[in-house]
């Protein structure tokens, strides 16, 4: 079955894996059984899912992109996750983990955040729940995400400029990984993708596949039960693309992941292991990791989800790139044909659905996983 | 020519000896004089680091003399190409990042090694779980996999992986990343003790063992230490000298320590 749990050991097909020093093994082994036994407990599910409703304002919407989809010549329809409370899919995540950190008896939270929505969303559930919170963040990107290093900061967490490596998101893992090796006990590590060692690929999946859940509905009740012909999304680690493909899986509907061409691990990358998985990694040829390149902090990653390096083995989905420029102008035409001011991290999926002529006379399902608020300080510089 | 690790380990200690293993990253620059102080002073076995781009296990020293060594071109190939000249009398470890190991293939990375006359093979990111393919590989070209044992290791896999074993097993001091602690965790000891209970391989203890009286104290409940942030620290402020006299500060306080 397509996007079905992992095997035992973590795996999907070959990717995947628990590659974490001994230390964190227990720690993995115990998030596990708990994320487990949670996800088959009516009770946890129903809280987790009153919380996305009456606190991050789930359900989110699908709106026809009317003007746009004339101009394309196709019909767009966007899953709106940019209506989310913190401006993103991210928040479905970081209350599934909130929750469960506390069914666990942990008292903190710690993260790692590119972009910084994966930052402020874990610092809202932290805030939320009464957690304390630490989050990683790369000193590069510290300086262009300034509003959401504030934005954390208000919701009161404590942000740690990364100064090691590249100084982005890499970076920002690997510190947090070390921090969480040392407080363990009382800390639970809320990692922000599809991505790590094993149950977290799998775990985020599953907090994230409330959004293709709902838009396989969605999409049913505006398309006379069918699906869209494809289904869209960016890919960084690939979170928000693996909620929205879990519901679409089992369909006719074609499945795209749109990389950045500075860091697109599926397109380019090879297999290799770090973070705590197996999967495609952009690295040179003796294994060191390479730095990624985007104009989007949130997808400025140089390795991917292991369970979309297994849908691009198997075929299952197929992985395009764009090009900073592409995205820049996929940004601005959103902004003016639908008011919409995208995430530079879902402008990746609409420059690729603006590009290929493949599309003209589709439906299309694209998901908006982010809105551009974090971003216009950035686009403001890029455009003037 | 490659000399066993667990042979010499296990010589120097049926002599009633307790084992020092210093840790210096390769291709730092002077490194291999470094080496050859450390032997010089009484090192039992040098643990080499092959410089990664991203080492969660490493603290800031030696993430810093990482990024050092990698800003002035060392790649896995140049440390080796060194490590084969150092013409060293004590065996030879390399302690390293598994994707090093998994990008060039198990066999032809554990094959290097054994050219480069390094025996032992150190992957702290590769648990235990996750390290039976690795092994046989390994074994089958003659290099020993070491298993890292941590404080949190449940009783049933610490058997196994003191089992399966190679070189020593390498007890983790503490839970962290490498560097100082204000004091020795009492985490090391209990955990060297677990370790020894089940295993007639040498036990090592490393991470957090930032000071000779530290090392004298561990040793009471382990055959020996891996000394790696002091040493770098020191191979990096005052380069082979420095390194040379620090290693001969921890050989006098575990062989002190020892006849106690």
């Amino acid at each position: 079955m397509v996007m079905a749990e992992p095997s035992s050991d973590g795996r999907f097909g070959e990717f995947g894996g628990r590659f974490v020093p001994e230390s964190l093994v227990a720690a993995c082994e115990e998030l596990e059984a708990a994320f487990r036994t949670a996800w088959s407990d009516p009770v946890f599910v129903a809280e987790f899912h009153r919380v996305l409703k009456d606190y991050g304002g789930r359900p989110s919407p699908v709106t026809e992109a009317a003007q746009l989809s004339k101009k394309l010549g196709l019909r767009l329809l966007l899953k709106r996750e940019d209506l989310n409370h913190t401006g993103s899919h991210k928040i479905n995540n970081v209350v599934g983990q909130a929750l469960l950190a506390a069914r666990m008896g942990k008292t903190k939270l710690v993260a790692e955040t590119g972009a910084g929505q994966h930052g402020v969303a874990t610092a809202t559930a932290a805030a939320m729940m009464g957690m304390e919170c630490k989050v990683y963040m790369g000193a590069v990107d510290v300086e262009r995400q300034a509003l959401n290093v504030f934005r954390m900061q208000l919701l009161g967490a404590e942000v740690v400029p990364v100064e090691s490596g590249s100084r982005t998101l890499k970076d920002a893992v690997n510190e947090a990984m070390r921090h969480w090796v040392a407080v363990v006990e009382d800390t639970h590590y809320c990692l922000g993708s599809v991505m790590g060692p094993h149950p977290y690929p799998w775990m985020v999946r599953e907090f994230h596949r409330v959004i293709g859940d709902e838009a396989r509905e969605q999409c049913a009740a505006l398309l006379d039960g069918g699906v869209p012909d494809v289904v869209t999304a960016c890919v960084g680690g690939g979170s928000n693309a693996a909620g929205l493909f879990s519901g679409f899986a089992d369909s006719d509907a074609e499945l795209v992941g749109v990389e950045p061409a500075g860091g697109a691990a599926v397109t380019r990358g090879v297999p290799g292991v770090v973070h705590g998985m197996l999967s495609y990694l952009m690295q040179d040829e003796d294994g060191q990791v390479l730095e990624a390149q985007s104009i989007s902090a949130g997808l400025d990653y140089p390795g991917v989800g292991p369970e979309h390096a297994h849908l691009a083995k198997t075929g299952r989905a197929t992985y395009e790139t764009v090009t900073d420029a592409e995205v820049i102008d996929a940004f601005g035409l959103l902004s003016r044909t639908e008011g919409i001011i995208p995430a530079l991290e879902s402008a990746h999926a609409l420059a690729w659905v603006v590009r290929d002529e493949r599309l003209r006379g589709k439906t299309v399902l694209l998901n908006l996983s982010g809105r551009g608020d974090k971003d216009v300080n950035q686009m403001m510089d890029i455009l003037k | 020519m490659s000399r066993s690790l667990e042979a010499a380990l296990r010589t120097k200690r049926a002599a009633g000896q307790k084992l020092l293993v210093p840790y210096l990253t390769g291709g730092f620059d002077g490194w291999a004089d470094c080496v050859r102080a450390a032997v010089a002073n009484g090192a039992d076995a040098i643990e080499i680091g092959v410089p990664f781009s991203d080492p969660v296990m490493d603290g800031p020293v030696i993430q810093e003399a990482s990024w050092k060594a990698l800003d002035r071109g060392a790649t896995p190939q140049s440390v080796l190409d060194e490590a084969a000249d150092l013409d060293v009398e004590v065996p030879l470890a390399v302690m390293t990042y598994y994707n090093l190991a998994f990008r060039a293939g198990h066999q032809r990375f554990a094959a290097g090694l054994i050219r480069a006359g390094i025996t032992g093979c150190i992957l702290p990111d590769l648990p235990y779980i996750e390290s039976a393919p690795w092994r046989l590989a390994a074994v089958a070209e003659g290099v020993e996999p070491v298993q890292l044992a941590a404080p949190t290791t449940p009783d049933h896999r610490l058997t196994e992986l003191c089992a399966a074993s190679r070189g020593f097993v390498y007890s983790v001091g503490l839970m962290g990343v490498t560097g100082g602690r204000a004091a020795l965790a009492e985490s090391a000891k209990v955990t060297a003790a677990r370790c020894m209970a089940v295993t007639d391989t040498p036990v090592l203890v490393g991470v957090g063992i930032s000071t000779p009286d530290r090392a004298a104290e561990v040793v009471q409940a382990s055959d020996g230490v891996v000394v790696g942030t002091s040493m770098v620290a020191k191979m990096m402020a005052e380069g082979p000298e420095g390194v040379g006299e620090l290693v001969a500060e921890y050989r006098a306080a575990i062989d002190t320590s020892s006849v106690n």
